[in-house]
């Protein structure tokens, strides 16, 4: 079974589109370099791989374009007859036509240019000739933009069309407009068909789906049909009249009893009686709509002898399909799709109609034959003529007929919720039907978590009964506890000793930290030997306060401290005077020597200190001139000069420093 | 709604609190705050964690085996209501807890019993050792009392008066 399924077919490009498809291609998927040095052989190759490249990409395209585009003679004349109703036959045709010439001109013109290319003899002439080719070739295209511009319009509609099996069961609902075929169709299925107050709101065919004793039924809904001559009628029309012509189908027409939807009901069995002949070999059923407007037993003489006469004409229907006696009823109905009044009855008798029909034909057909021997019902031979009723147990027999009389008496849910308010105001209590021992427990608030516990981890039915043990094992505990108590009360520390503790702590703090802080910048720290400080940290006035705290008595230490300092007295120089005038002759070389010498160097000082006899006015003074002694030499160790009177000049730019390239990294900078 | 147990330090997740985490294998870790989290996330071990309940019930600092915990058990299956059921668990939550805190202070003294002895101890062992550092061992040998040497300070009579004036 061909499923028509239009939304495969690929898309259409537009000529100019096409065009720069096959170009690219072309560009892309054959050799590109060429030059003039080659062998004529080669040259002539490479243009004519081009030339049947394009062609073939052409032809190619082109020919999906045409075979995915149903053919309207080989499809079902239900789809040749709306796709012609909707597109016309001919213009379809003849686009059709005029791609598959555009395909046959292009294979020519790549014969014919192939063949020139056998015999070109250079590269301009080779070029040239397959230059002339594809633009012959692009030409073509263009000429047919328009019909391709028709198909991409066609193909897009196509795929919006209805999915219609045309062979299957099938009901179809016709009628004037607004009479109700699209509320209907809503109500049956789970189609979403627009409805609206105006007329001609359905423009095309829409499908649903329902089902019926386990089987699916397709159900179509038309747009509306007036009462005109048949060449009068517009696009829309015409595809009602193409499905009730073409589909094997149950047919329902609608009929507005209370005229609601603009027409008479004289009108409406005009157009019936103006469309019988399509309706040949179809059950048809009369629905009359809207009955919740007007009843049908109220209107006029007139128009029920009308609708008597509709009714005369589906029973022939009917009759002459079977030749059973049907029932009345199931010919003529009525129903209310606002009140949802026999709507299921209306759709019960469609199916049943259509499906009835298919099985009689069926049954007619020689393929019964096939059908029957697949079945196969075994029945048992009775051994004897006991009988053997089915055995019920009784209180399946009661509850079944307590259930028939039960439910009209139970209330649903629903209807309590309708009751009070509807969904938004009244909110249903689950805790309802709960069982329980006590039902006034049922609307119980019970704390879900108590002091950082969930509640709901402690229960247990005899949690009286462990609390009691619990409680009695506390009891033996403490008692044991109380012996234990009694070694707390010891000594303590006198208020002496404690003040001792604390101030052997604070001192011990004390040195930690400062070995801390030593430790830290040891790093930047230059090592001074003691003699040379700057904190006055080894003065003996300090050495005599720390004997002092320990308890000694410093004055012994202070003296010895003093004495042992080594300077030595000035009257060295007045005895000098005196030896001279002895004349001791061998000394005077060591005595001279030892005036003119200064003495800065005989004893170690720290450096700003001044030194009489050094040419300086005081110590800021030296400290000075040590600044600016040291200032001087900075610009010199920078440019690694020894001192002032190093001239050397050394590699300025050093070429690995100024050249080269990294074997890894960024020469960015240098 | 349910109170949960941080995966990490074991204190109760409140509602609106924390992360879970669910791990590939279905594992759920919960997770009371972003601490324990990045803990967690670091591949850190909780039983080696020094503040992590996990730490302190491993290291004997808190009460481990006790009747008291047997109480509280997560239970999968539902019970029916039943109230007077309800209302005796709600009670003996209260009682429960007031039992496990006293054994849990029991369990702390215990643990600390002897500290004060031992503090003792470890104040005389100090002081006989550095006492050097405070009394030089010569004015300890006059004097064998652990009064600390006091430091004579010179008081000068006009900055008396200053004091005065101002």
């Amino acid at each position: 079974m061909v499923q028509y399924n239009f939304k495969k077919i690929t898309v259409v490009p537009t000529g100019k589109d096409f065009i720069d498809i096959i170009l690219s291609r072309t560009q892309r998927q054959t050799p590109t370099q060429v030059h003039k040095g080659y062998s004529v052989s080669r040259l002539r190759q490479f243009y004519m791989r081009k030339v049947k490249f394009t062609q073939q990409n052409f032809h190619e395209k082109l020919s999906t374009i045409i075979d995915e585009f149903p053919r309207l003679d080989d499809i079902h004349p239900f789809y040749g007859d709306l796709l012609h109703v909707l597109y016309n036959k001919d213009h379809y045709k003849l686009a059709l036509g005029q791609i598959n010439t555009a395909r046959n001109l292009i294979g020519k013109i790549q014969k014919d240019y192939v063949k020139l290319l056998k015999y070109g003899h250079s590269l301009y002439r080779c070029k040239s000739l397959k230059v002339a080719a594809l633009g012959r070739m692009c030409t073509v295209l263009k000429r047919i933009t328009p019909s391709l511009a028709y198909l991409e319009q066609i193909r897009q509609h196509m795929a919006r069309l209805p999915s219609i099996d045309p062979n299957t069961r099938t009901i179809l609902i016709c009628g004037y407009p607004n009479v109700g075929k699209s509320s209907f169709i809503n109500k049956i299925t789970r189609a979403d068909v627009d409805v609206q107050p105006y007329a001609f709101t359905t423009k095309s065919l829409f499908v649903g789906h329902t089902d019926y004793e386990f089987q699916r039924y397709q159900v179509i809904d038309t747009p509306g049909i007036l009462d005109r001559p048949f060449e009068d009628r517009n696009i829309i029309e015409m595809c009602s009249i193409t499905a009730l012509a073409h589909l094997r189908a149950a047919v329902l027409f609608f009929l507005d009893i209370s005229g609601s939807c603009g027409y008479s009901i004289a009108q409406q069995a005009a157009l019936f009686h103006s469309i019988k002949s399509l309706f040949m070999n179809k059950p048809l059923i009369i629905v009359c709509n809207k009955t919740d407007l007007q009843p049908l037993e109220g209107i006029s003489e007139d128009d029920r002898k009308l609708v008597m006469e509709m009714k005369a004409e589906a029973m022939k229907t009917v009759i002459g399909q079977g030749g059973e006696p049907t029932d009345n009823n199931s010919v003529l109905l009525t129903m209310s799709t606002l009140t949802d009044d026999g709507v299921i009855a209306v759709k019960k008798a469609a199916c049943k109609s259509i499906k009835d029909q298919r099985v009689e034909i069926k049954m007619k057909s020689k393929k019964l034959n096939d059908y029957l021997n697949r079945f196969h019902v075994a029945i048992p031979k009775p051994r004897d003529q006991l009988e053997r009723l089915p055995c019920i147990p009784q209180a399946v027999l009661e509850a079944k007929a307590r259930e028939a009389s039960d439910k009209e008496k139970r209330k649903l849910e629903k209807e309590i919720e309708n009751e009070n308010g509807g969904a938004g105001v009244y909110s249903a209590s689950l805790k309802k039907h709960y069982i329980l021992a006590n039902d006034e427990w049922k609307d119980d608030n019970i704390p879900e978590i108590l002091d950082g516990h969930n509640v709901y981890d402690f229960i247990d039915p005899d949690i009286l009964a462990r609390l009691e043990e619990l409680e009695q094992e506390g009891g033996v505990l403490q008692g044991l506890e109380e012996d234990d108590d009694f070694e707390m009360d010891g000594a303590e520390l006198s208020p002496e000793e404690q003040a001792a503790l604390a101030e052997i702590r604070k001192k011990k703090s004390l040195l930690i930290q400062q070995h801390r802080i030593k430790k830290s910048t040891a790093e930047s720290r230059p090592t001074v030997p003691r003699k040379f400080d700057k904190d006055g940290k080894f003065t003996s006035d300090r050495m005599g306060r720390q004997l002092t705290s320990l308890g000694l008595d410093p004055r012994k230490a202070i003296n010895r401290v003093g004495s042992k300092s080594r300077g030595r007295k000035r009257e060295r120089s007045s005895d000098v005077d005196f030896m001279e005038v002895d004349g001791d002759q061998p000394n005077k070389k060591l005595r001279l020597r030892s005036l003119s010498r200064p003495r800065s160097r005989s004893q170690s000082r720290p450096p700003g200190v001044l030194v009489p006899g050094e040419g300086l006015k005081d110590a800021a003074q030296k400290k000075k001139a040590i600044v600016m002694a040291k200032s001087s030499t900075k610009k010199r160790n920078k440019d690694a000069r020894k001192g002032e009177a190093d001239r050397v000049i050394p590699a300025l730019k050093p070429k690995h420093l100024f050249s080269g390239k990294r074997s890894n990294g960024k020469t960015q900078r240098r | 709604m349910r109170l949960e147990k941080c995966w990490f330090c074991s204190s109760t997740v409140y509602p609106g609190h924390g992360i879970q985490y669910v791990r590939n294998d279905a594992k759920v870790f919960r997770f009371c705050r972003s601490k324990c989290h990045k803990n967690f996330k670091m591949k850190r071990n909780p039983r080696k964690v020094k503040w992590t309940k996990a730490y302190r019930r491993l290291n004997g600092k808190d009460m481990t085996q006790d009747a008291t915990f047997e109480f509280e058990r997560k239970r999968n299956r539902p019970e029916r209501y039943d109230r007077s059921v309800t209302e005796n668990t709600l009670k003996a939550i209260k009682k429960i807890d007031k039992v496990r805190v006293d054994r849990e202070a029991r369990h702390h003294a215990q643990r600390m019993k002897g500290k004060k002895a031992q503090v003792l101890r470890e104040a005389t062992k100090e002081l006989e050792q550095s006492i050097h550092m405070v009394k030089a061992p010569a004015a300890l040998q006059e004097d064998s009392s652990l009064t600390l040497p006091k430091i004579k300070v010179k008081v000068s009579q006009p900055t008396e008066d200053n004091h005065m004036l101002e």
